[in-house]
């Protein structure tokens, strides 16, 4: 890629940085350019945060329906794995998905609940009384 | 703070680490397509079996941490790497270092690194930052990705030092231990074994997900994405590849360009004028993947729907295979000496 083609398109980065490429020179040597963004890859980073949006919305929408805790919900919404969340709170994934239950949650103490809010940087309550 | 610490903007996290800790240690000829170069940072791999974010688990990199490694390996420098069970212990061991004027290399994670904009704070563990000050409490931080320096407060800096998750960096600190040289036969020595240990691993591991094979193993799957998955899922899988091959860190065209860069540095030392011609073959090649990207692109924008349009993806990739094939067997044949 020759330097004068460096795609200068907006980005979510634009805030914190430009980047860097490598790219030819006028000479046909290398060296290095910054670029803005670019649309090829913004629309696939756009693309993979519909996706997430859509599965924190069926998420809400199992907790709300009662077939999942708000534990669920807000796992989902921190674009967290089993690994993640047994790291932060020190419970096992098979415990963690019983917590992701109803059910399970129901049974939880507070103590444990406290756990989680903790992991998720949020207030017990907003796991207690979740309204979505 | 280490008044004299120069920022230095790189591609890559890892690259740009170690180029300025190596760098403010004395070691001057060092830059990032060198350091990329002497540790083998290029590769192709598509893990098998795995999906991240509904798309495949491949990568254009080696691992974390072996370019770091191999590098000052390769120049026979010592390195010094510390992980922590405790929080306040992984702090004042950090706080002494700095206190003694070294500048100290940091794995973090970026789901909680406050100045990452939100749109790129997954739970991605293997982020390196600098860090070359501490005052009021408050750490100067240099991140190589960025164009200028930052800040982290104590317990910002904690909270991405003891993330969770895959790769969870515990604490993990480096730093070169002072008191090297390295004269120009090592560093020609370095580069042989660099780019020897990159033939190796583009044409040679066994198996058909790593290397030149990697690239044909994923164009295959490729050309079946629009029955298996729908169009939707399809763009996803595409995208994730994009994303892989282009985003910040990469130097553009998964890597290739960055390892041309280096072939072209290469050539100076070794003096040696056909490593030049195949640092324009890399060069294809990256040029190759971005036309590529753009290709994919169409798909996940919705503008290319046809059976016809994955298949040209597929092709594109099968030429980028055939061309760093060339490019590694005829790198192969120059039996470089240093």
């Amino acid at each position: 890629m020759e330097k004068k083609n460096i795609p200068q398109d907006s980005s979510a980065l634009k805030s914190m940085t430009r980047e860097v490429y490598y790219v030819k020179n006028s000479d046909g040597k290398y060296e290095t350019g910054l670029s803005s963004g670019w649309s090829v890859k913004n629309e696939a980073l756009d693309n993979a945060w519909e996706d997430i949006k859509e599965q924190v919305e069926e998420a809400k929408k199992a907790v709300l329906d009662g077939h999942k805790s708000s534990i669920y919900y807000y796992f989902t919404l921190q674009l967290m794995d089993y690994k993640v969340l047994s790291g932060y709170t020190g419970f096992w994934k098979v415990s963690i998905k019983k917590h992701m239950t109803s059910k399970g949650f129901k049974k939880l103490s507070d103590k444990k609940i406290e756990k989680y809010a903790k992991a998720f940087n949020i207030n017990i309550d907003e796991l207690k009384k979740f309204r979505g | 703070m280490i008044e004299d610490y120069t920022h230095m903007q790189t591609a890559h996290c890892e690259n740009g680490v170690v180029t300025g800790l190596l760098k403010h240690q004395g070691l001057d000829f060092i830059t990032e397509p060198l350091a990329f170069g002497i540790g083998s940072g290029l590769l192709y791999i598509h893990l098998p079996f795995m999906k991240v974010s509904g798309g495949p688990a491949i990568s254009f990199r080696t691992m974390p941490g072996a370019i770091f490694n191999r590098t000052c390996k390769s120049l026979k420098i010592d390195l010094v790497r510390k992980k922590f069970k405790d929080e306040l212990k992984a702090q004042q061991f950090l706080d002494e270092k700095i206190a003694e004027g070294i500048p100290i290399g940091c794995q973090v994670g970026v789901f909680h690194l406050s100045y990452f904009p939100k749109e790129y704070r997954f739970h991605f563990n293997a982020h390196n930052i600098i860090v070359y000050g501490k005052k009021n409490e408050t750490y100067n931080i240099s991140d190589p990705v960025m164009e200028s320096v930052t800040t982290l407060t104590e317990g910002e800096l904690n909270k991405v030092r003891f993330a969770q998750g895959v790769l969870a960096p515990k604490g993990h600190l480096y730093y070169p231990k002072s008191g090297f040289s390295v004269d120009n036969e090592l560093i020609r020595r370095g580069i042989v074994k660099g780019i020897k240990r990159t033939i190796n691993d583009m044409l040679y591991i066994p198996g058909r997900v790593i290397g030149v094979s990697g690239i044909k193993y994923t164009a295959n799957k490729v050309k079946k994405l629009r029955d298996k998955l729908g169009e939707r899922q399809a763009g996803l899988y595409l995208g994730q590849i994009v994303r892989m091959q282009e985003e910040i860190g990469t130097g553009g065209g998964g890597f290739r360009f960055l390892y041309a860069a280096f072939l072209e540095e290469a050539s100076a030392y070794l003096q040696d004028d056909r490593l030049i011609s195949i640092s324009e073959q890399i060069t294809k090649a990256g040029d190759l993947w971005r036309s590529s990207a753009v290709q994919m692109a169409g798909i996940y924008k919705g503008r290319l729907t046809e059976q016809k349009d994955f298949n040209d993806v597929t092709n594109l990739m099968y030429e980028i295979a055939e061309v760093e094939k060339y490019a590694f067997k005829k790198l192969a044949k120059l039996k470089l000496k240093y």
